[in-house]
């Protein structure tokens, strides 16, 4: 029987939506593999959180609470997931392909000599084992692999994969207590600094990215007011980020951020093979360029063959229109 | 201050991927490798790193003969010494990670320096896997670095901020974009490059952790709709998004 041990990522005690998507992601694995999951919670005030787990088909959820986890450590964090691992018998550990678990994974690789699968886009059982798909060379390929050590580890891409909620599930939760000393906390996040409370590209279940296409950093706003009437996040493409309009965080691209909302919404952006690298997965594609011959136009779902800036506040205020009523 | 940085060749961005013969990786024809480009950072951090506190730099690369190339390349930007693990077996993040580890104990350095990640496999394990296997803190995705005596304090790239983090040294560190603007190596740099020795070595460690079953080309798109050349487009667009694609 498989045991899987899920960790999920909370941040000021509340669990993070791609830790849900890996805990339901976990779930399923196990009820094909015919085997069960352990959530692993690190941090501390965690008991709320826990009981949260359950609405989404959790009935075990093991917590490493401690007041000196509640800002991450690299090195307590991976310390812990590796050790609980080895306490639980698990055979397989699913974490989520954000910041922190891509920061933790290899450590833990490393500690279990585990075969780790990154960044994957699909998982499945069959016949017992495990197949996990990725994309390679920033989503211009995709390789299918099996990890054949003993234990096997998988990161699954943020926004992929859907967390389902469940009922009349109560997660029973137990505490795990791994030792650490000082040199466990090794690394130490001192502060997080929140980029004025912005969504990231990389969360943003819709995000409309601008380019060079409009003109000036003056008219960014342009992106920025969609994004906001959407609920979305504002990318860019690296055109603008060089010519310092925006910060290299906001960069879609092979060289930035990989992204893949629901819905995708390039203004102004050529479309070169670096552009779509970082979002030809999202779901829907929408361009707006003035030039019908651009290689956007090869991978959108719909597009406009228009001047951005004449389309753009149009199209603010459209949706906005539609979205009130 | 010794000073490890480790580089992998990668195919250009602009390449255009076909799937090889066998199945499961791309076919080399024309590609044109370089240097991969995260890597650049973490070089031009060791230099400055040195340049700052003195000491000495050196580079480690695993894989093909091709990857010299890169070494080359490190060198005509300032690092001194060379050193590449040798093998044209397909190696596996971890594979490659035992193989770093390895070296860089002989090296004993006081900070490793990776690339967020290499762009081929796009895996960002390397610099943490290695780490592990040398017993020494890591702080990867990192945009800001300043060492003072025997600490180091990074900025790192997290969803929506960043992260202030400090470390004792030894320490790994893997550079993203925005940490420093890699030099041009200069014209006497490349001429000395191309006669300075690299040393060579057999790989102390061959059994990967995964097997790649197949690779394959992203499904080709249906061709999107142009929905329209001028603002009278825009209600109709909005009428897709919510009624067709359904994703408003
Ligand atoms: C190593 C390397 C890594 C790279 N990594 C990335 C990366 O991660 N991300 C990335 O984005 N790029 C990356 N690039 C750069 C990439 O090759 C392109 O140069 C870049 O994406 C172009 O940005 P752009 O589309 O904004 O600008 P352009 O290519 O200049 O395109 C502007 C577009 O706007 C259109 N336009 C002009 N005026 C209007 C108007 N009034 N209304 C509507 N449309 C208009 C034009 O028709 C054109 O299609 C990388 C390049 C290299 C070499
Ligand atoms: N074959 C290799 N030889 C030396 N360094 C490597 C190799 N592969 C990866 N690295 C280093 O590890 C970083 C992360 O790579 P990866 O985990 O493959 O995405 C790269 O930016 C390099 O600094």
């Amino acid at each position: 029987m498989s045991k899987i041990l899920a960790f999920v990522e909370s941040r000021d005690n509340k669990i993070k939506n791609s830790g849900y998507e890996t805990a339901s992601t976990a779930l399923k694995l196990a009820n094909d593999l015919g085997g069960e999951v352990e959530v692993l919670l690190i941090g501390s005030n965690l008991s709320s959180a826990a009981s949260e787990l359950g609405s989404y088909g959790i009935e075990k959820v093991l917590l490493a609470e401690d007041a000196k986890l509640e800002k991450y450590s690299t090195t307590a964090y991976s310390k812990i997931v590796a050790e609980t691992a080895k306490l639980r018998g698990a055979d397989t550990i699913i974490l989520s392909a954000s910041a922190m678990g891509k920061d933790i994974s290899p450590r833990v690789s490393a500690k279990l000599e585990a075969g780790l699968v990154a960044d994957c886009t699909e998982i499945k059982a069959e016949g017992g084992n495990i197949t996990a798909t990725r994309p390679v060379y920033a989503g211009k390929a995709f390789i299918d692999v099996k990890v054949t050590s003993p234990v096997k580890m998988f990161t699954l891409r943020p926004n992929v994969f859907k967390a389902v909620k469940m009922d009349g599930v109560t997660a029973e939760t137990e505490k795990v207590d791994i030792p650490l000393n000082d040199s466990d906390y090794g690394v130490q996040v001192k502060e997080v600094v929140v980029s004025n409370e912005k969504l990231d590209v990389t969360e943003a279940d819709i995000v409309v990215s601008g380019g060079r296409g409009l003109k000036g950093p003056e008219n960014f706003y342009l992106v920025e007011d969609l994004a906001k009437v959407l609920g979305g996040a504002a990318g860019a493409s690296r055109a603008i980020v060089d010519a310092g309009w925006r910060p290299h965080s906001d960069q879609v691209g092979q060289t930035g951020k990989t992204v893949s909302p629901s819905l995708y919404i390039a203004v102004g952006i050529s479309g070169a093979i670096q552009h779509l690298a970082g979002m030809s997965s999202s779901k829907c594609i929408v361009a707006i360029n003035k030039d019908k011959d651009a290689p956007i136009f090869q991978i959108a779902d719909y597009g406009i063959v228009a001047d951005a800036l004449e389309i753009m506040p149009a199209l603010t205020e459209e949706f906005k229109k539609v979205l009130s009523n | 201050m010794k000073i490890a940085v480790c580089v992998s060749q990668v195919p250009d961005t602009t390449t255009k991927v076909k799937v090889g013969a066998d199945g499961k990786t791309i076919d080399p024809a024309g590609v044109t490798y370089i240097i991969n480009p995260y890597d650049e950072f973490a070089v031009e951090a060791a230099l400055q790193l040195k340049e700052k506190n003195g000491g000495e730099t050196v580079v480690v690369s695993v894989g093909k003969v091709s990857n010299k190339e890169a070494i080359k390349k490190a060198y005509a930007m300032g690092i001194e010494k060379g050193i590449l693990v040798k093998s044209d077996a397909e190696m596996d993040s971890y594979t490659v990670a035992r193989n770093l580890a390895d070296v860089l104990k002989e090296i004993n350095a006081d900070i490793v320096l990776f690339g967020k990640q290499s762009i081929d496999y796009d895996d960002m394990q390397v610099g943490n896997l290695t780490a592990e296997m040398l017993g020494i803190p890591s702080i990867s995705v990192v945009v800001s670095l300043t060492v003072e005596s025997n600490k180091v304090t990074c900025e790192r790239e997290i969803e929506g901020g960043k992260e202030i983090v400090e470390s004792t040294l030894p320490v790994a560190i893997s550079a993203q974009r925005g940490l420093n603007n890699p030099r041009y190596p200069n014209l006497k740099g490349i001429m000395a490059a191309k006669s300075k020795p690299i040393e060579e070595r057999q790989p102390t460690y061959t059994e990967n952790k995964t097997e790649i079953l197949g690779m394959s080309l992203p499904k080709s798109k249906p061709k999107g709709k142009i929905v329209g050349t001028d603002v009278s487009a825009v209600p109709e667009l909005v009428k897709l998004l919510r009624e067709e694609a359904k994703v408003i």
